[in-house]
């Protein structure tokens, strides 16, 4: 394979992404651009500010807690305290399907929720308004749970949502009322508003219900928030195994599923970056062990299967999620050898999340296509380098802004699932048990690894390595496809999807072919403008 | 139902806004921009912003969006974005080297006291801004006003920036663009050339959210209203805003500064509004109109009452922006329909008024804009009183779904249908387009409900 790839050497290829910028400036982006060695694993600088006026991928602290981590739960009523923008653009953007227990079961997605904060609410405090908002949307909707979210100026006019929230939960009783302090501004990019979402999901949400939950199985899903109906295609291989979901975090799921989450014996994480954190603290405070999991790609998904089966260490499971293996498996390969012969040895690019870089690298090498660079918008180093280099990450100062919770075991509700030696024979065994190890040592050497990409990068990249695929979000969606390379969005998938398990990976295989091999790409040039039509004038015209 | 939760009993709400029909000003701002030649757009505040509105507006257009954020953390907004600006100058002319940097604030830069005025000269006077090119700015905090205000700012920032007065008066018109689509922006061109008539249009994106495939991604396309052009905006003989809203504010800061005399006129959407813009531009700039917009008007007109019958009494409920709601409830009364239930999320005396005015040949019609106006409200006046046509942005697809009614796409932002960016609302033959798609909505409707025996082949 790798001899059919002529790619270009890449630190000549280094140079030229960094030539133009001021000499600070370069510097500080060479840190963040790293030749890949699988063996070795180079330092990648990760999770530190955009140099102001670059153009990048990112986003704000905001939309990781909003939008990303708690949007997708669906009869939680987020209202947004602050001016309308920031409520406006969250609204049903990212495509986080849910399905209700019923017809008339809460579904609070499809609406928008803001105090619309005017000027006078910024020069005299905005905490009235925002009460009475609180008021208004439980005298409207009696919901469970009603959670506030903190935008820019409300951090710095020093309106207390927290205390607000405490406030109004005592005066409402029957609804949970909580605040997130995720101003946009917090930390360098959405990865502080994962963080800050997880903290209060924690402090707020998890083991507020014990009710018992049927199953010998019992699992929770972590960073795993339904696009694109992701979740259910999950959901549905675990029912067909014999395993029992207690919670997702968090799509498609409920605030009671999450307030009972400590039930589970055993956490699995999809999105390290944007749910690490929950993993951790339900672990220190529970017992429950977790362990990093991959259902992007039918292989991976298999994979996936199999560590879950083995960790709870059941015969009979173990056989059971062989034949939902072998009975999967089958359709998944014929489509693949269809497919496989007109995506093999093309080239692709991922610039995406803070996961998703990594994970969709398995569905490309199911396609025999090769990922030549990748990179994170809003990742950690662990993300790239794995968990191994944890201690040796530098907290920087807006790191440090950002709350560590002080967890403890609990008194009561402590109960290690599996003992150290039971833990060690698992991780023996291969399984990833409070572990990662990141997306480099899974790509190829000299492949390229750049941390939150910027637009002048992206268009050299793709000048140079004229990938046959690049992969990103909306904001590059088109200025990709202009210089005419398809461009597949993996936030939003282009209103596609399900990608996760057997019938995602079919999904997305067609999705792949359908854009490298589109007839469209060819039709750019018009007739006339190509070189062999110089002679057609004045055939007719003369006399 | 997918908007199960919306009771049909109306309260008034004093602190919660429910599916707003409106969002911030620093969008408007980075649209404004995006309609001058050569131009980056600046978002002055935290990253999330600038990706927010970059993110909007590409699926509105599907087409690139380029804009560059100060990129605030916690230290920018206790110490200032002061150097953050001044670093975001510097980068962006030494890696995207742009004629000219428009930056406007957010509600956080905004609410720190940022003052841009202060720190874009000091940009120059650093030197971080090379010969030949410029910085300009307008202050938008999300706080105030809605996308449409923002706008506004950024498209007077541009006159009270560019505009010169030489002190001798060009043969030229200004026509100052309230907020519509680059289709839209291309049609007045288009009336104004088929008038004889040399016109400035500012700011305007067609050529830029529109653009071709090539292979090759232009980082500024070809259209834009140059910064040349921008200047000589002072000496022209008349401005012409399309807008109370979103273009008159310009055209009183250019007369203030180079004595522009101007006229505001609604954006010429539908048959009435398409009249008064094209008698204006005939009168101010002393041309005939020629056969051929005679010709196309009447058209419009012969379509209106050849399928009068489909229209007549037919009830409509519309949400959007004022300068678009102001016409298309007129356009909508002269098809004799009837507009009972209007909302915007933006404020102003000047819409308030406009639309009085133009509501008093629909007296039974619900209007309310500013605070508490949004889409909730609009959903339980339906409930209350069901109407056969929506008429909206995007958002309104749960509606009609929900309610079962006919649903025609119109304003900001479209998120799941294209055409808005490549065919017109303006002028007659974007008439033309609304009666199209008014009448599509509605017959196919007719077609899906009718019985059997009722089935028509002609209609």
């Amino acid at each position: 394979m790798e001899a059919k790839l002529h790619l270009p050497d890449p630190s000549v290829i280094k140079e030229e992404l960094i030539n133009r910028y001021p000499a600070k400036v370069a510097k500080k982006r060479s840190k963040s651009i790293v030749i890949n060695d699988p063996e070795t694993i180079p330092e990648v600088q990760a999770n530190v500010r955009t140099v102001p006026g670059i153009i990048t991928q990112r986003g704000c602290s905001y939309a990781g807690c909003k939008g990303v981590v708690l949007g997708p739960t669906r009869d939680i009523v987020n209202i947004v305290h602050g001016p309308i923008g920031c409520s406006f653009y969250a609204w049903l953007t990212r495509r986080n399907q849910t399905r209700p227990e019923s017809p008339e079961a809460e579904n609070y997605i499809t609406y928008c929720f803001s105090t619309d904060m005017q000027e006078e609410n910024v020069v005299f405090g905005g905490e009235k308004k925002l009460k009475v908002a609180i008021q208004e949307a439980y005298d409207l909707f009696h919901p469970k749970a009603i959670a506030i979210f903190s935008t820019c100026p409300v951090g710095l006019i020093g309106d207390d949502v927290h205390a607000v929230s405490r406030e109004m939960k005592e005066k409402l009783g029957d609804c949970n009322v909580f605040g997130f302090s995720c101003e946009g501004y917090r930390g360098v990019s959405q990865s502080a508003g994962h963080h800050i979402a997880n903290n209060g999901v924690f402090k707020h949400m998890v083991g507020r219900k014990n009710a018992l939950v049927e199953g010998k199985f019992k699992l929770n899903l972590l960073g795993e928030y339904n696009i694109g109906g992701d979740a259910f295609e999950i959901e549905r291989l675990f029912e067909k195994c014999g395993i029992t979901l207690v919670a997702s975090f968090s799509g498609n799921s409920t605030v009671g599923a999450i307030e009972n989450s400590h039930m589970a014996d055993l956490n699995v994480i999809l999105c390290h970056r944007s749910i690490n954190y929950m993993g951790d603290m339900m672990e220190t405070k529970y017992g429950i062990p977790w362990m990093k999991v991959n259902f992007v790609g039918a292989e991976s998904s298999a994979k996936s299967l199999r560590k879950i089966a083995e960790y709870f260490g059941d015969e009979k499971l173990k056989a059971r999620v062989e034949e939902v293996i072998a009975e999967e498996m089958p359709k998944v390969k014929a489509i693949i050898d269809d497919i496989r012969p007109r995506t093999e040895g093309k080239t692709a690019m991922l610039f995406v999340g803070g996961s998703r870089a990594h994970h969709y690298q398995d569905l490309f090498t199911e396609l025999g296509m090769t990922t030549v660079a990748a990179g994170y918008e809003f990742a950690h180093r662990d993300d790239y380098e794995g968990r191994e280099v944890l201690p040796s990450i530098k907290i920087d100062a807006d790191s440090k802004n950002i709350e560590e919770l002080k967890v403890t075991a609990d008194p009561e509700l402590y109960n290690p699932r599996k003992i150290e030696t039971e833990l060690e024979e698992l991780k023996a065994k291969g399984l990833e048990i409070n572990g990662y190890q990141g997306m480099m040592k899974q790509m190829k050497q000299r492949s390229l690894v750049i941390d939150d990409l910027s637009h002048y990068e992206s268009e050299k990249l793709i000048e140079i390595y004229k990938p046959d695929i690049f992969c990103a979000g909306i904001k590059e969606k088109y200025v990709v496809q202009k210089m005419g390379v398809p461009l597949k969005q993996l936030h939003s998938y282009d209103y596609g999807g399900p990608y996760t398990g057997f019938e995602g990976a079919v999904n997305f295989y067609r999705d792949i072919d359908r854009m490298v091999n589109n007839p469209v790409w060819k039709l750019i040039t018009a007739p006339w403008e190509k070189e062999e039509a110089g002679s057609l004038e004045a055939s007719y015209v003369t006399q | 139902m997918l908007l199960r939760h919306t009771p049909k009993e109306v309260k008034e709400r004093e602190g919660l806004t429910i599916n707003p029909a409106k969002t911030c000003q620093p969008i408007g701002a980075m649209y404004a921009a995006l309609g001058i030649h050569g131009c980056l757009p600046h978002s002055h505040g935290s990253q999330g912003c600038c990706s927010y509105h970059r993110s909007t507006l590409t699926r509105h257009y599907k087409e690139p969006v380029m804009a560059a954020t100060s990129s605030f953390t916690e230290g920018a907004s206790v110490f200032g974005g002061q150097a953050n600006l001044l670093q975001s100058v510097e980068t962006i002319f030494s890696v995207y080297d742009p004629e000219v940097i428009a930056v406007h604030s957010t509600c956080l830069s905004e609410t720190i006291g940022d003052d841009l005025q202060q720190i874009t000269k000091k940009a120059g006077d650093d030197g971080k801004i090379p010969a030949g090119k410029y910085v300009i700015y307008a202050s938008t905090p999300s706080f105030v006003g809605s996308h449409i205000t923002g706008y506004a700012n950024m498209v007077v920032g541009m006159t009270e920036q560019f505009a010169v007065s030489t002190g001798s008066k060009k043969e030229q018109i200004n026509i100052i663009a309230g907020w519509m689509e680059p289709s839209d922006m291309r049609e007045i061109r288009n009336l104004a050339q088929l008038m004889g008539v040399k016109i400035i249009l500012f700011p305007d994106t067609s050529d830029v959210l529109d653009a071709p495939q090539t292979g090759k991604h232009e980082f500024y396309p070809k259209g834009g209203v140059t910064i040349e052009e921008l200047k000589s905006t002072g000496d022209s003989s008349f401005s012409l805003a399309l807008g109370c809203m979103s273009a008159e504010p310009a055209a009183v800061a250019l007369d203030k500064k180079c004595k522009v005399p101007f006229e505001t006129l609604d954006i010429p959407i539908g048959l009435s509004a398409t009249d008064r813009f094209i008698m204006a531009l005939s009168k101010t700039a002393g041309v005939k109109v020629p056969s051929v917009i005679t010709a196309d008007r009447g058209r419009l007109v012969d379509v209106m009452a050849d399928m009068e019958q489909y229209f007549h009494g037919r009830k409509v409920a519309l949400f959007g922006d004022p300068d678009q709601i102001i016409p298309l409830t007129e356009f909508l009364l002269d098809l004799n329909m009837k507009p009972v239930h209007i909302v915007s999320g933006t404020p102003g005396m000047r819409f308030e008024k406009r639309m009085q005015e133009i509501l008093e040949r629909a007296p039974y019609a619900n209007f309310r804009n500013g605070m508490g106006a949004d889409m909730f409200l609009l959903h339980q006046w339906i409930k209350n009183e069901p109407v056969d046509l929506l008429i909206g942005n995007t958002y309104g697809k749960y509606i009609a779904r929900d309610e079962d009614i006919p649903f025609v796409r119109y304003g900001f932002p479209i998120l799941d249908r294209i055409g808005h960016s490549y065919f017109p609302s303006v002028g007659y033959s974007g008439g033309m387009r609304l009666v199209e798609k008014i009448l599509g909505a509605l017959q196919d409707r007719q077609d899906r409900d009718a019985l059997e025996e009722k089935f028509e082949l002609v209609m």
